[in-house]
């Protein structure tokens, strides 16, 4: 079999994207250049009171952009589309975009089903009315179901950890072979984005590191919310001594450079000791604290459903607690084993506790900033004149009116998140070396970037779209929780 | 002003305390001095053998001791080694205690230690290779400062028009770009032998001693452009808000033009925010320093500090933390005096 190109019988329209993609690129630059020079056209008052747009040479070439960049999208569009009909017969572009197919209809659902409901949905809604906004949303959903997905093997083509002696550093398109001139039979044809140093498969894997990254990243993040809020709200609301040792403790680990804290906390020695597990001891008390304040602050005037409620979410989530905690070989073993309802493998939880670790701090300092700026209002004064408790205003007074600078930055400390795990696997740390997570790819494939990109680009190229993506969506939601 | 900055030191110093003594009580975990006795001495050894090559250098005593001679505050060890000789912290290995050895011998008196990975002093490798990154950070600040401030300004002065969202969409593009990214692609669109333009080199060893643009172009663009995007855009949002200001109005009206207004009425007020955020942005600017050192192979600082953190070196290790910190508090307290000097409005008491 001959290795695949690129485009296959699709060729011809790559001649028409240069072409359109030039002109757009041309006209945008002269656009942005002629916007120094020349000035918009103005509008024309009529005696009537209504004003005529008219058009000057500046709005042609607006015009003529845009009907560019029309054309580039058109013709992206018939590559994904022509790829996801014809497979292969379209090159590897076609092969890749056939692969995606579940990604491709789960995204349109979800998107058509949010557009169409979008008046319900409160902020997310409003999101479609901003472009940045959507196309993040997109982005992140695109990894999302990518994710999903690929976990449930129909995405992947080859096994993401199998080698191939034959496969090693060849380029995308090569036909598969296991081994030198055995042809494999039933499996898939070729290695869509070529082989890593070790024959194994790049588009399996960026597939599967997805997943490392859309597990940890959000939980993560919830997690340092969960302890920042909890710390910073009072911190804030109280000031004095406790602010004053908690601040000192955020700059503190605030001060320290993130790649050396990794390097001190995510080794196997320091696993070794338990220490990472003695830390997510502590650290995930927080949201059971968390949602124990929480409920009973509200609640506290009711006592039968007060009771009832604290006792379902600290019998589940203390259940699910020393599930995380204990391990049956590890440095804490509190639950029985029939009790225990899951293992986290060291690695993951050791990266886990100092993701949330780094990101912490930097929480704590936002929501005490916010808290205390929201403490001077009336609302608060009213509450405390009311004779509510202290936690009763933090939580259900300040932290609800603190929620739309939090979930701009949520988004924001998602992608801050991804990137350190990315950073945690480029120096090798925590994970095991086989893993497919982006960061240990990208770190495979560097010792041999000049002579062969391909193992290291792919990795490189999705952690950047789905960081942009979480950018643009926090963009988008700052826009339109400011026009509120 | 005197007693602002006199409590600032004063953090200051007791941060760097606690810092030091967590990267100290850390990499003295008994699984880190294995590691330390197994490299340095012999890879199978067994664990009694373990244990008194540790004893003997000194590594087996309490935690707080050790500390406090690594400050210079207790005595520093001597221990007589089986073979009757003397082994001090102070003097090395002797036959016994020279006369004139000093008592102590920590930080206090000047002595950082010596690295067990490179055998050289701690103080004199730090030295070396702070240069090194210093030239870079040169660099790197030469480029990034003046691109940042220039793009901010652009899309700040008219909010909300297309050349804010296409400037403002660019510096988006450069916050979500690691350097581990930006340094991936960067090498193969410009250096790589396969399918690139082959303009600059993929490493920057040789810039070491002989910086050239082919060789010291392409790390330095990495680190600037992810510390970048950030600046820009705190710029862009401070040249925003100056730009609704009532003077700033007043001064339109009065029929100043607009390039005028900009530059003379609006930018001095809107560069005082973006002064503390480019003072800020140099402790995050480090992990890029680790990070295209490692991928450059550059061997400065960053270097430095994965060289010895993969292999605790506990004193080199402990120098680097404390220069690290260093520059962390150093920044923040010349950003907040800074912006005290530049906006008469505020004051520190």
């Amino acid at each position: 079999m001959e290795p695949l190109s690129w485009t296959g019988i699709l060729a011809p329209l790559v001649t028409a994207l240069w072409i359109a993609a030039a002109a757009a690129a041309a006209l945008a630059a002269l656009r942005f250049a002629a916007g120094f020079v020349l000035a918009p056209a103005e509008g024309q008052a009529n005696a009537d009171g209504t004003l005529t747009a008219s058009r000057g040479p500046l709005e042609w070439l607006e015009q003529a952009a845009f009907l560019a960049l029309s054309a580039v999208a058109g013709v992206v569009l018939i590559f994904v589309l022509g790829g996801a009909a014809l497979g292969l017969e379209a090159g590897l572009i076609g092969g890749i975009f056939r692969r995606l197919i579940p990604v491709w209809i789960a995204l349109g659902i979800t998107l058509a089903g949010s557009y169409l409901l979008r008046g319900r949905l409160g902020l997310y809604g409003k999101l479609f009315d901003s472009v940045i906004g959507t196309a993040g949303l997109v982005l992140v959903l695109f990894w999302v179901f990518a994710a999903v997905f690929g976990t449930f093997d129909l995405i992947v083509t080859h096994n993401p950890l199998g080698q191939s002696g034959a496969m090693k550093n060849e380029v995308p398109g090569t036909p598969y072979t296991r081994m030198i001139g055995e042809t494999a039979e039933g499996a898939y044809p070729v290695y869509l984005l070529g082989g890593d140093n070790l024959g194994r498969d790049v588009f399996s894997r960026m597939i599967a590191g997805s997943w490392t990254v859309v597990q940890i990243a959000p939980l993560a993040t919830a997690f340092a919310f969960m302890v920042g809020i909890t710390l910073g709200l009072p911190a804030a609301y109280f000031g004095g001594r406790l602010d004053t040792v908690l601040t000192f403790l955020a700059n503190l680990i605030l001060a320290f450079p993130v790649i050396l804290l990794f390097y001190l906390l995510v080794t196997p020695e320091i696993v070794a000791t338990g220490i990472p597990t003695y830390m997510a001891a502590v650290m995930f008390l927080f949201p059971i604290l968390f949602l124990t304040i929480l409920l009973n602050a509200r609640y506290h005037t009711r006592p039968a459903l007060r009771l009832g409620l604290l006792a379902a979410v600290i019998g589940a989530s203390g259940w699910l607690y020393l599930s995380l905690v204990s391990e049956r070989l590890g440095a804490v073993h509190i639950l029985p084993d029939w009790l225990d309802l899951f293992d986290v493998p060291g690695g993951i939880l050791v990266v886990f506790v100092s993701v949330v670790f780094v990101n912490a701090p930097t929480v704590f300092r936002i929501v005490r900033g916010i808290a205390l700026d929201i403490k001077t209002r009336d609302y608060v004064a009213a509450a405390q004149t009311r004779g509510e408790g202290p936690w009763y205003i933090m939580l259900w007074e300040i932290l609800p009116n603190a929620r739309g600078p939090l979930i701009v930055d949520f988004c924001l400390r998602v992608g801050y998140t991804t990137i350190l795990l990315g950073t945690l696997g480029f120096f090798g740390l925590g994970l095991p070396p086989e893993s497919p997570d982006w960061g240990s790819t990208i770190n495979d494939g560097r010792k041999l970037l000049a002579i062969y990109p391909h193992p290291a680009l792919a990795p490189a190229l999705a952690l950047l779209s789905l960081v942009l993506g979480l950018n643009l969506l926090a963009d988008g939601l700052r826009e339109e929780s400011l026009r509120d | 002003m005197g007693m602002f900055l006199l409590r600032r030191f004063a953090v200051m110093l007791a941060t760097a305390l606690c810092l030091t003594f967590v990267v100290f009580a850390l990499t003295n975990l008994a699984p880190n001095l294995e590691k330390v006795a197994k490299t340095q001495g012999n890879t199978r050894m067994s664990d009694p053998e373990v244990d008194s090559w540790l004893a003997n250098r000194g590594y087996g005593r309490s935690l707080p001791v050790k500390y406090g001679e690594w400050l210079g505050v207790l005595p520093g060890y001597v221990i007589e080694q089986p073979d009757g000789t003397v082994r001090g912290r102070c003097f090395g290995q002797a036959d016994a205690r020279p006369p004139d050895a000093p008592a102590r011998c920590g930080v206090l008196q000047g002595d950082w230690g010596t690295s067990t990975v490179f055998r050289e002093p701690v103080g004199a490798i730090i030295a070396t290779r702070l240069a090194l990154t210093g030239k870079l950070m040169f660099w790197v600040m030469v480029l990034m400062v003046p691109a940042a401030l220039t793009i901010g300004v652009l899309a700040g002065m008219r909010e909300g028009s297309r050349t804010d969202r296409a400037l403002s969409s660019v510096s988006i593009l450069s916050t979500a770009t690691p350097e581990y990214v930006s340094g991936v692609i960067l090498i193969t669109v410009f250096a790589s032998s396969a399918v690139g333009l082959r303009w600059f080199k993929g490493t920057a060893t040789s810039a070491m001693e002989n910086a050239t643009l082919e060789n010291f172009l392409l790390p330095v663009v990495t680190i600037a452009l992810f510390g970048m995007g950030y600046i820009a855009r705190m710029t862009r949002a401070s040249m925003a808000e100056v730009m609704q200001e009532q003077y700033i109005r007043t001064a339109r009206l009065k029929g100043v033009r607009f390039r005028n207004v900009v530059l003379k009425h609006a930018l001095r007020n809107a560069l005082i925010a973006p002064f503390t955020v480019i003072m800020l942005q140099i402790p995050w600017l480090l992990n890029g320093v680790v990070i295209v050192e490692t991928l450059f192979n550059y061997k400065g600082f960053g270097w430095t500090l994965v060289q010895a953190a993969s292999n605790n070196d506990i004193e080199l290790l402990l120098g680097v933390s404390v220069v690290s910190v260093v520059v962390v508090l150093l920044t923040q307290l010349i950003s907040d005096v800074g912006y005290v000097r530049l906006n008469p409005r505020i004051s520190v008491t």
